[in-house]
């Protein structure tokens, strides 16, 4: 069994935890605290690694396979930390017939990381959306806010080279 | 409770107000099948194949948790019925591992008994991907095998409420849902308590115990090994059950004979370890109230409530009594005064158990468990694990004829054999404690108070002018709710016992597996528990201290309860450990 615990070492601060022990005790006696804690929590902190939950499940007393399976089942949750660099690919329709699927394995392939997962240095973290709006430029990417159309899979390597 | 009548299948049925219509059809002589559904811990009506026909509703309704109410008219047996079941096991296989040949459950698996019922045998009619899995072996005494799992989620339900522990649950979501632990972890790597009770409400193969007969067969082949079994007294309670016997025979005779066939050396009794568990859990128990020291003082006996202990309230492990489990005495006692007697090297002994629990292939794996130098067990086997072995040898169980234990060590009394209900450990440790501290014989050696399947049973005695107050728990869930109490001082006990399946022993984890239909109707811990009742009323010696092969073991080797010599053998340490790793 692989521990899905890997990747970005955790980096939370001091201040961070206070934060979340505030968060948890306003909450913790109300029925169905668990998903506003978390929501919080993943405020906090931009995504919920099992040090998170480890003190979401000590301080509730709810278990930490419990936090883990709502944490798994909501897409709103992160597992992984969102990288310095987030790079998106359009999956939609139009991006999708062009060969976008293509261009995504590819950038999995030169990272090593998988969707919502992000480099052991933190630099990148890659996503899949559906639809960005410029379907006229399919196939498209995205790194934060600036947009790469019309790609091929040869366009990858030198677009990454860039960051 | 007042009743009402429905019609089920034209017929009229009278049924108490607030049963189910599956309840309802029970009472009217139909079964309807299930497979999600545990009644009291799993009831979300989510699979799907108890689907019935009520007159008037828009679609098919799920029987398992469809209240009743006056003048209902329900089909449980009509062409759209049949149908949508087989639909439903039909897409069931599409995500099945259907290698049922050498599959653990083949027989006795929930899943495989309805596809023969309804006729459903082609299990590549909707070939396609499969959710992938990976076996978990990490546990010391199970696998998890998702590739064939049906997301019932009865193991989930049992581990969260009836055990309060929650270490398995369901991740991620449609297609690549899959009951497994937090972060992925292997079920070894987290709080669980090696219970077992999991395994006892599977439907199908995908939660069971690690297979050990292998290494007790090899054992037996090796003519250099003195091989040794004893059985935990809750295995003559259910063994019957592997056979066809009904639920509820006693097979202690038939037992004795089957494993002398299968060719160990010697057929012992770990109700003898129980009686001397008793000598000095009693005299523990004794000291601490005579010299002040930590109360309540909690049975060590279920190493699933120690291993609870040991992550959920570890503060309390000063609590726990330092005595070894029963089954662990017995294997110090077997491999030094046996050994000795018998002019045996120890390391040539092999000590095989039979028990009704998984835990126990745990705790024979424990630090400070090998008080003669040696492993005190070598090998924990399951009931079901034994009864495999019977059948694998071709032994004609129910035609055995009774057999009987060997001497000594198959020497007990009618206390040690309710070690294996809840409760009976504390019955038992009463007997021998208050004779111990009043020096008069018990007018009744019944203490019913403490009898019975309640999750929490207390009971308060007058000793030599003290009251002594008792308590019993079974079931972690109830182990922790009664702990809370005793933590915040709203109540006040002197002695405690706890088994970690509910029930006690004759329910634990590692007993035959009873379908969800016969779990549903049937109290298996009451059946099973009488059993064992039985068993000590007719017994001649019925005090742990009377056991005369226990009196010659302290008056030629151990000296007293509690002796240097005693501690070193039958004793333990327990270590604190945390709920999240």
């Amino acid at each position: 069994m692989g521990s899905k615990n890997h990747g970005v070492p955790f980096a939370g601060t001091k201040e961070q935890e206070k934060q979340l022990l505030e968060v948890i005790h306003s909450l913790k006696d109300q029925q169905g605290a668990l998903m506003p804690i978390m929501q919080k929590a993943q405020d906090i902190y931009g995504y919920l690694p099992i040090e998170v939950q480890t003190i979401i499940s000590d301080e509730t007393g709810i278990p930490l396979e419990k936090i883990y399976g709502v944490a798994t089942f909501y897409s709103q949750f992160a597992l992984q930390p969102k990288g310095q660099y987030q790079i998106s690919v359009c999956l939609g329709t139009a991006c999708y017939v062009k060969g976008s699927g293509n261009i995504y394995s590819k950038i999995s392939e030169i990272l090593g990381i998988e969707d919502g997962e992000c480099t052991p240095d933190g630099k990148f973290s890659l996503d899949s959306c559906r639809c960005v709006g410029a379907c006229g430029l399919a196939p498209v990417l995205m790194i934060n806010d600036e947009v790469f159309g019309r790609l091929t899979v040869d366009d990858v390597k030198g677009i990454l080279e860039k960051y | 409770m007042e009743n009402i009548t429905i019609k089920i299948n034209g017929v009229d049925v009278s049924a108490p107000a607030g049963s189910t219509i599956l309840e309802a059809a029970r009472i009217a002589g139909i079964d309807i099948p299930t497979l999600c559904f545990l009644k009291d811990v799993n009831e979300i009506g989510a699979c799907r194949i108890c689907v019935v026909e009520v007159k008037g509703a828009r679609s098919l309704v799920a029987s398992c948790v469809y209240p009743i109410n006056e003048g209902m008219e329900v089909f449980t047996n009509t062409p759209k019925v049949r149908n949508s079941r087989k639909k439903t096991l039909q897409l069931l296989l599409s995500n099945h591992n259907c290698s049922c040949l050498s599959c653990v459950r083949s027989g006795n698996c929930e899943l495989q008994a309805l596809c023969k019922d309804y006729g459903v045998d082609d299990a590549n009619l909707y070939e396609g991907e499969k959710t992938p899995s990976e076996l978990d072996t990490s546990a010391a005494h199970m696998v998890r095998d998702n590739s064939k799992c049906i997301l019932c989620r009865r193991c989930v339900a049992t581990c969260e409420k009836v055990q309060g522990i929650g270490v398995i649950g369901a991740n991620e979501r449609g297609f690549k849902t899959n009951i497994g632990s937090s972060f992925e972890m292997g079920l070894g790597e987290t709080s669980c308590v090696s219970c077992g009770q999991c395994i006892a409400v599977c439907p199908v193969g995908a939660i069971y115990e690690k297979d050990n007969t292998g290494d007790v067969f090899a054992a037996i082949a090796d003519p250099d090994k003195h091989v040794i079994v004893q059985t935990a007294p809750a295995v003559r309670a259910a063994l019957g059950e592997e056979f066809g016997l009904p639920i509820g025979t006693g097979v202690e005779g038939k037992m004795a004979s089957a494993l002398r066939m299968l060719g160990f050396d010697k057929v012992f009794d770990t109700d003898f370890g129980a009686d001397l568990t008793i000598m000095e859990e009693a005299n523990e128990f004794v000291e601490r109230i005579q010299n002040g020291g930590v109360l309540p003082m909690i049975t060590s006996c279920s190493p699933g409530w120690v291993k609870y202990c040991e992550h959920y309230f570890p503060d309390m492990t000063e609590n726990l009594s330092s005595c070894k489990s029963p089954q662990q005495m017995f294997g110090a006692i077997a491999k030094s005064y046996y050994a000795e007697k018998m002019g045996i090297d120890p390391k040539n002994i092999v000590s095989v158990s039979v028990m009704p629990c998984t835990a126990k292939k745990f705790e024979i794996g424990r630090d400070d468990e090998d008080g003669a130098g040696y492993p005190d067990v070598d090998i924990s086997i399951t009931t079901r694990e034994l009864a495999r072995m019977i059948r694998t040898a071709g032994i004609r169980f129910t035609e055995l004829p009774d057999g009987k234990f060997d001497e000594p060590l198959g020497l007990s009394t009618g206390a040690g054999v309710i070690f294996g209900a809840t409760g009976g450990v504390m019955e038992a440790a009463l007997r021998t404690a208050v004779e111990t501290l009043t020096g008069e014989e018990l007018k009744s050696l019944d203490f019913v108070d403490v009898r019975g399947v309640e999750g929490i049973k207390e009971a308060s005695y007058e000793i030599n002018g003290m009251t002594v107050k008792v308590a019993v728990a079974s079931g972690l869930a109830n182990a922790r709710k009664l702990l809370e109490k005793v933590k915040s001082g709203e109540v006040e006990y002197h002695f405690i016992e706890i088994m970690g399946c509910p029930g006690g022993c004759v329910n634990g984890g590692g007993q035959p597996q009873q379908h969800a239909k016969v779990r549903n109707f049937t109290d298996l811990r009451a059946l099973r528990g009488k059993v064992l009742y039985q068993y000590d009323e007719n017994a001649p010696f019925r005090k742990s201290h009377e056991n005369p092969a226990i009196k010659e073991l302290y008056a030629t080797y151990l000296e007293k309860p509690g002796s240097h010599r005693a501690h070193e053998l039958l004793h333990t340490t327990y270590v604190k450990r945390s709920i999240n790793g």
